[in-house]
């Protein structure tokens, strides 16, 4: 009991099992990945046997000789055992051969490099308004409960997870475009810039004001704004509640009971104790969402004319364009292991509970 | 004699909708700078009053007292930012368990830095000299390795004494220990029980001692309150423990067994509905 293991200057051995540590975090985090990986190529190369479209037939149309499509059906490999086919599809994938488009007739990566950033746009902006009021709003609900503000908010969070999308967006499409002009349509920019504007990133809005072209960046922004908003009052509906239930579940803590004891003001105890608290699990919900907004906003994306990611989907799939539904697919599962990576790191500096020793 | 505090007929109460609890029912006693202990059974009021003394009750809680005053100070008129002023500054709250009082997601100097720089403007080297020496004065041999801990990196004796540390920083007059000892180890009890007395002794503060355990507050405390369903049903000083004339206490004191002797049956603890009337 008297025995102190501990002295204050650093044992020799500690700094290196530290690097040690470190290196084994990444290999852990390596093997991760890579597993994630291999699971989703598993799913979009079975997604690609099983669904009934010949890729052959879609390449050389139903008319061609029985020779032809032996041929083909060679060159493709599809003779091949399944395994086989599984390592070729990995091999080609990782040489960022994706096929080639057969409604765009361009590489399906060059497509998905066209429309992604798009999406990445219009999902970021609607995760920033979702956080910037979702956040606030649920941390007041939660201090005012059962009162008249709690009641509010909770009521325009239901409006927000029950109404349809696509109905919220063509009535504000008729209010704010239609009626009133306040907002710019269809798509991200308008057609007197989209070519004498240059983008570096793709995500307009950034590369707009990067360029100091204040003039585009408003018509970007005006057409972002609508889309951008509905997008956000989503995510917002569902972080607001959520952060409601993390802020009342805090509050309720004893800690926070201490920190009363200690005379902090009320603001304190609610921003940097409770909500500081909340923010752990908060991190994973804002990142779902967030991911959610990248795949799901296949709807926004149709009503505004984006070219998005979600529209690429709908029309490559109307048009059976395997090749370009499948790297899509890959790409949406690659936004969505990149989040939750990034939301365990957040996790990890936040909870200082989770931090390996 | 000064009194530090003086409670005179202290009620809380709460009002649900199948009616009102009463939860304390005109609770009546004065505290010079001695240790005061508060005994009772779960829902007996002894933590509530503990709070009510604080200002920490549920915000639906209605209380009332022909008198609450702090050195002549009537805690019911004051504003709440007056009352937050007193908090932590001049009385203070040691809660029951360190694994849920500290925050989990904050150092422990941090917080302990954050009572000092909530009540005084002191500068932040300022402040962490005074946090390091007062974990010192819990004693805790490694104060700057402690300084720099989240709270789930300490043992549970050690979390308290941050605990008390945190509470002390700001020299309160009055501090109120809500079962301070009843979540650590046997061992680690005394340990800190010893560290605030101690502290207790030498800054000449009052404390209001709040357990369920007779015993540990009668060798601890200077006088003992018994209470049963919100009332305080006898007042002993701790020498006399043996001399307790309610039925209740006299039950509570059968139930402490004695080494070496065989009792059949148990003694069950009586509760008469008269006591509460």
């Amino acid at each position: 009991m008297t025995v102190t293991t501990t002295s204050p200057s650093l044992p020799p051995g500690r700094k290196h099992r530290k690097t040690e540590k470190i290196l084994l975090d990444i290999g852990r985090f390596l093997v991760v990945l890579v597993t994630t990986y291999l699971g989703l190529l598993a799913v979009t190369f079975f997604i690609g046997r099983v669904i009934p479209i010949d890729p052959v037939l879609a390449v050389l149309g139903d008319r061609a000789p029985a020779s032809a499509i032996a041929r083909v059906r060679e060159e493709m490999g599809l003779d091949l055992p399944l395994w086989q086919q599984f390592f070729l599809y990995v091999r080609q994938i990782l040489s960022g051969d994706f096929g080639t488009s057969v409604l765009t007739t361009n590489p399906v990566l060059t497509d998905i490099a066209r429309v992604f950033p798009a999406t990445l746009e219009l999902a970021t902006f609607g995760t920033v308004i979702g956080t910037l009021l979702g956040i606030p709003l649920g941390v007041l609900a939660a201090v005012k409960r059962g009162t008249l503000i709690d009641q509010l908010v909770r009521l325009v969070g239901l409006v927000g997870y029950s109404v349809p999308i696509f109905w919220l967006a063509l009535l504000s499409l008729l209010l704010f475009y239609a009626k009133l002009g306040w907002v710019a349509f269809p798509g991200r920019i308008d057609i007197v810039y989209e070519y004498t504007f240059t983008p570096i990133t793709q995500i307009f809005l950034l590369d707009a004001l990067l360029q100091r072209q204040w003039d585009v960046a408003w018509d970007v922004f005006r057409h972002i704004v609508l889309p951008g908003s509905l997008l956000g009052y989503f995510s917002m509906a569902y972080i607001s509640r959520m952060t409601r239930s993390f802020m009342l579940n805090e509050l309720a803590q004893e800690y926070v009971v201490a920190a009363r004891a200690k005379g902090l003001s009320e603001s304190r105890i609610i921003w940097s104790h409770a909500l500081r608290n909340a923010a752990v699990p908060l991190v994973t919900v804002i990142a779902l969402s967030y991911a959610g907004l990248l795949e799901g906003s296949v709807l926004t994306e149709t009503v505004f004319s984006w070219p998005g990611l979600g529209l690429y989907i709908t029309n490559s799939l109307q048009s059976a364009d395997m090749n370009a539904v499948l790297g899509s697919t890959l790409a949406i599962g690659s936004a969505f292991i990149a989040l939750n990576l990034l939301s365990d790191l957040l996790y990890r500096t936040l909870d200082p509970r989770t931090r390996t020793r | 004699m000064s009194a530090l505090l003086t409670v005179e007929n202290l009620k809380v109460h709460y009002p649900t909708r199948s009616g009102l609890i009463q939860a304390v029912r005109g609770v009546s006693f004065t505290l010079g700078r001695e240790r005061l202990g508060i005994v009772g059974e779960s829902g007996s009021g002894k933590s509530q009053t503990g709070r009510a003394i604080m200002g920490l009750t549920a915000p639906q809680a209605l209380i009332s007292a022909d008198r609450l005053e702090f050195q002549g100070q009537d805690l019911l008129t004051l504003s709440p930012r007056e009352r937050r002023a007193l908090r932590g500054r001049r009385i203070a709250m040691i809660l029951q368990d360190p694994k849920y009082s500290l925050n989990p997601v904050m150092t422990i100097g941090r917080q302990i830095v954050e009572t000092l720089r909530t009540h005084e403007s002191v500068t932040k080297a300022e402040a962490k000299r005074r946090a390091l020496e007062m974990l010192e004065a819990v004693q805790i041999r490694d104060p700057e390795r402690v300084f720099g801990l989240y709270p789930h990196e300490v043992s549970g004796g050690m979390g308290q004494r941050a605990m008390i540390a945190m509470m002390l920083i700001c020299g309160p007059e009055l501090m109120i220990a809500d079962e301070p000892t009843s979540a650590l180890d046997v061992t680690v009890q005394l340990e800190v029980l010893n560290i605030l007395d101690g502290l207790v002794a030498k800054r000449g503060m009052g404390l209001i001692f709040v357990s369920h355990d007779l015993r540990l507050v009668s060798s601890f405390c200077d006088r003992v309150l018994v209470m049963y369903a919100g009332r305080v049903v006898e007042e002993l000083s701790s020498g006399a423990l043996s001399e307790a004339k309610h039925p209740y206490t006299r039950g509570l004191l059968d139930c402490v067994p004695k080494v070496g002797e065989s009792r059949h049956p148990l003694p069950v603890l009586d509760r008469k509905p008269e006591w509460a009337a």
